[in-house]
């Protein structure tokens, strides 16, 4: 079966400097797939490219959605590509602060509604019922993240595992067939993490939505990816399985003074 | 084409263009370590000028020889607009240095508009006559009819302004905290740098520079009055975008090419627009170029 | 509370002050007449002021740091007095109707003169409330805002002249033109980020000041157009008294409607967009908001409501020219919307109503006013950069629809 993802020597240059050289990439339909790699290999700058906030030197990305035709997302802008099926998550957490949890939800759903300017004047039928509609929705996916409690509260105002949480609601809310998950775990305790682990797990069995993220915590990307993807100075250094990464000289190299604890 | 005509146009750019370096100066220096457009700056430059007038006017009736008025004068623009933008800062900016940029843009309106109706209630609305501090030169004389004494007097000031900061930006201890500070200002206070001093010292020093600038124009053109400050700001501000923002040898550059485009495009075409041409010109080079001629376009860190 | 370092700070404070300001406030010199005028009172006033000020200051700074880590630690902001009176009912709804109360009998019971005054603060209540959607909702800073308020004011004007069309008939059409001119300026401008953005469009608004003053053929130059006819009331003859009071009631019609209006953009899709996209460009574009056109909505909106308020201020004031529209203009609407806090509709028009009567009431004020806004302008963005009312989100209600999918 052809991949939803497929990435083809992707490059991207800074002026002068390759921050990604030639990366070919996939993600099969359902798959768990990790990208790893020192701290400033480049995993950052491959999901700017992919997702549109950077448009790639060279290099070609193509989703396959499903029941649809495969489109072509390199150059396209940021919410073209979350419009395709894609969505994400960020690494410094980029909430609309001012916002409450549940409008936070409601403009992930942004892109799948149509009411304009003179529905809102209006106040018509179709808009009063597309608008409750999206208030049920948002509520079910706060609820299906287990935010449910916070509904009403400033998103600043959130602790910090439910901010990331909130993140994940967020990019769910825009209905994609893949999510990309930029360091979820970054700075959370030993049970906030198995939470995570547990929700990732959960959106591929009930969603049916296939991931990719990018992860410092060893334990947790053994534990749940299909398959891993390496990046060392922008360039990828392996792939494979989670047994197969681990036992990898080249792998074992870029990590020497980092510890893989899995 | 009458060549004489061109050089005159051509010094005449050179003339507007150095006055609009000694402002771009200031703008781009602040801008460059705190990502401020500093909106009052043009006022400072008013106050440079208003000062050297008021001390010009006292020390004229009392009959002081024009020479010691003329560096008497500059002196005092120097020291008190340094000191107007040290106190800004303290009020207008300091305050807000953790705060998104636009509150601080909108707080720095505040003080531009401020500042214009202090000077225009404290002292007044017209037009002020503003003598000529600088003397005409006997060897000047031959070329009078092309370049002015005050012209090549501009010149000089400006190039040893030019100078003289270059050299404390790359030699001094101060300069290197000052490009220390501009590259990453949290960096820098953890190896000890005094961001708050370096900050005090970029708005002491673009404001004495901004000083000269008012100083020399005003008894250039020999008229002020409290709105001279809003138009040259805006234009040295074009000029710092065109040689783009944040660079030293940009602003001057952008400067003298603001001053040229500005000089042949009146000189040849039509005077009637001259602020439309420089508005014009502003908005065409935010729009396609706002990373200026030397600058480097910046990408948001995501 | 009063230590001995506190009385030396404001001391220093005073007589740095007194040194700042001694050249331009104490000598005045004419040099037509070769004199000088020394005026060492106004010393005086600037130290007392100054040492009077540098307490008030000093302690402004020391609530505000107080209060952010309050909020910090609580992890939630205080509710105002104001913020809790808006969103309780009870007493949200006597205020409002005594408040209607007053303005539908105001012409009668005030002067003529004072009803003027009230239409102007409507006025800006309108196109303030227009800034807002621009500014407060979608963080744009616009500074050539008066340049679509000239746009409507000049549709008026000319289609009158010319054509002979009535306020009723270009009401809708400088709307109109507003927006489309709107959607012109906005669209190469938008991509720029946030400072810039304020330069260009100060830029943009300059450049149709100078054009209206320097093409004569066309905008009738510096002395403008006169004799713009007041708005028609079923062909009635009005009176001079009785059409003033016939624009107060437009005015007030109009801003009713403009509040309506915003309050219903305000809390949709495209409301929720503008904030969003003040909040966090990238953030927003990741979640499929179309940056561009969002922008442009909000930056053409703004601008049609700035139209309508330029079609009232010329038949209002029945002369117009370029120098009603500098860019002090917008800096006065700005000043409006930061005053009463930026998204804030009830705030926007305390703003109005401060800004714009204040000084008209208070005639010793009226010179300094221009003065009073760039101190207002510093003041709120130090101290309270949302504004004296904050902007208050809706609380939503679930409803118990189930989820549009499975």
């Amino acid at each position: 079966m052809a991949p939803i993802l497929d990435v083809t020597q992707l490059t991207m240059d800074f002026g002068g400097l390759r921050a990604l050289d030639s990366i070919d990439f996939h993600i099969n339909e359902g798959e768990i797939v990790a990208l790893i790699g020192p701290n400033g290999a480049g995993k950052t700058t491959f999901f700017n490219c992919i997702t549109g906030i950077y448009a790639p030197t060279r290099g070609q990305v193509t989703l396959q959605r499903p029941r649809a035709e495969t489109v072509n997302i390199k150059g396209l802008k940021p919410n073209q590509v979350t419009e395709a099926g894609m969505a994400r998550t960020f690494q410094n957490i980029r909430l609309f602060q001012n916002m409450t949890v549940l409008e936070n939800v409601m403009i992930g759903r942004h892109c799948r509604l149509k009411a304009g300017i003179p529905g809102a004047l209006l106040r018509n039928r179709a808009t009063i019922a597309e608008e409750e509609q999206v208030i049920a929705d948002s509520y079910h996916m706060l609820e299906k993240i287990g935010l449910s409690q916070y509904v009403n509260e400033f998103a600043k105002n959130l602790p910090y595992g439910a901010q990331r949480r909130l993140e994940i609601a967020r990019a769910m809310a825009t209905e994609p067939f893949i999510l990309l998950l930029d360091e979820p775990a970054a700075g959370m305790n030993a049970q906030e993490t198995q939470e995570l682990d547990d929700l990732i797990i959960r959106i591929r069995e009930e969603e049916g939505i296939s991931i990719l993220l990018i992860e410092h915590d060893m334990k947790l990307v053994m534990s749940l990816s299909d398959r891993i993807y390496v990046v060392d100075y922008g360039k990828k250094i392996a792939e494979g399985s989670p047994a197969e990464i681990k036992n990898d000289p080249a792998v074992i190299k870029a990590y020497l003074g980092e510890e893989i604890d899995a | 084409m009458d060549i004489e005509y061109f050089f005159e146009l051509f010094l005449g750019g050179l003339t507007r263009g150095s006055i609009y370096a000694l402002i771009a100066l200031g703008y781009t220096m602040v801008y460059g370590i705190i990502q401020l457009i500093n909106f009052a700056h043009g006022e400072i430059y008013m106050i440079g000028a208003f000062t050297a007038l008021i001390v010009s006017g006292v020390l004229t009736l009392m009959g002081w020889p024009q020479l010691a008025i003329l560096a008497i004068a500059a002196l005092a623009a120097v020291i008190y607009s340094a000191a107007y933008g040290w106190t800004m800062e303290k009020i207008a900016y300091k305050p807000l240095r953790g705060a998104p940029r636009l509150s601080a843009l909108i707080s720095a309106i505040g003080m531009s508009l401020f500042l214009q109706n202090y000077v225009l209630l404290a002292q007044t609305s017209d037009f002020l006559p503003f003598p000529s501090l600088i003397p005409d030169f006997a060897f000047m004389e031959p070329i009078s009819h092309i370049v002015r004494s005050s012209e090549l007097i501009i010149y000089v000031v400006t190039a040893a302004v030019m100078v003289g900061l270059t050299f404390l930006i790359k030699f001094t201890r101060m300069g290197k905290a000052m490009r220390a500070t501009a590259q990453d200002r949290d960096m820098a206070m953890l190896v000890g740098v005094d961001v708050n001093k370096v900050i005090s010292m970029t708005f002491v020093l673009g404001s004495a520079t901004a000083a000269l600038g008012g100083v020399l124009i005003a008894s250039h053109i020999g008229m002020i009055n409290f709105y001279i400050g809003f138009i040259a700001g805006i234009k040295a501000f074009v000029a710092a975008v065109l040689g783009g923002i944040g660079s030293m040898p940009g602003a001057v550059l952008g400067s003298l090419v603001l001053g040229w485009t500005e000089s042949f495009f009146t000189g040849y075409i039509s005077s009637d627009y001259e602020d439309v041409f420089a508005f014009l010109f502003l908005v065409l080079i935010l729009i396609f170029r706002p990373a200026g001629i030397l600058g480097k376009a910046d990408t948001d860190k995501v | 509370m009063l230590n001995v370092q506190e009385l030396k700070k404001s001391v220093l404070t005073a007589i740095w002050f007194m040194f700042l300001t001694f050249p331009i406030m104490v000598i005045k010199v004419n040099t037509i007449n070769q004199t000088v005028e020394w005026h060492w009172l106004r010393m005086l006033y600037v130290g007392v002021g100054a040492f009077a000020l540098s307490f008030v200051w000093r302690y402004l700074i020391k609530r505000k740091e107080a209060g952010t880590r309050k909020e910090v630690e609580e992890g939630e902001g205080r509710v105002l007095l104001t913020q809790r009176l808006l969103q309780e009912p009870r007493l949200f709804r006597p205020i409002v109707a005594l408040l209607a109360l007053f303005l539908l009998i105001f012409p009668f019971v005030f002067s003529m003169y004072q009803t003027n005054i009230m239409t102007t603060a409507l006025i800006y209540v309108v196109v303030g409330l227009g800034l807002n959607i621009v500014v407060g909702l979608a963080g744009l800073l616009d500074l050539g805002y008066v340049a679509f308020y000239a746009v409507g004011a000049y549709s008026y004007a000319l289609l009158n002249l010319h054509f002979g069309l009535g306020f009723w008939t270009v009401l809708p059409i400088g709307a109109g033109l507003a927006f489309i001119c709107g959607i012109i300026l906005g669209f190469p401008v938008l991509r720029l980020r946030g400072d810039y953005l304020a330069i260009v469009t100060l830029g943009f608004g300059e450049i149709i000041r100078l054009v209206l003053e320097n093409w004569n053929a066309f905008s009738k130059g510096p002395s403008g157009i006169a004799n713009i006819p007041r708005p028609g009331l079923f062909g009635l003859d009005l009176s001079l008294h009785q059409s003033h009071i016939y624009i107060y009631y437009l005015m007030i019609a109009m801003a009713i409607f403009t509040i309506f209006a915003v309050k219903r953009l305000q809390n949709s899709r495209i409301g929720r967009a503008w904030i969003a996209l003040r909040e966090d460009e990238i953030a927003c574009q990741a979640m499929g908001i179309d940056k561009t056109r969002t922008k442009l909505s909000a930056f053409a909106l703004g601008a049609t409501w700035a139209g309508m308020g330029g079609v009232m201020f010329a038949a209002k004031t029945t002369f117009i020219n370029p120098a009603s529209f500098t860019i002090w203009e917008s800096i006065i609407i700005l000043c409006v919307v930061v005053l009463g806090g930026m998204g804030s509709i009830v705030g926007v028009a305390c703003g109005a109503a401060i800004l714009i009567l204040l000084p008209e009431y208070l005639r010793a004020f009226s010179e300094y006013r221009m003065l009073i806004f760039g101190v207002v302008l510093v003041m709120m963005m130090v101290f309270r950069p949302g504004g004296f009312i904050s902007e208050v989100r809706q609380t939503y209600e679930f409803k118990g629809l189930k989820p549009s999918k499975n």
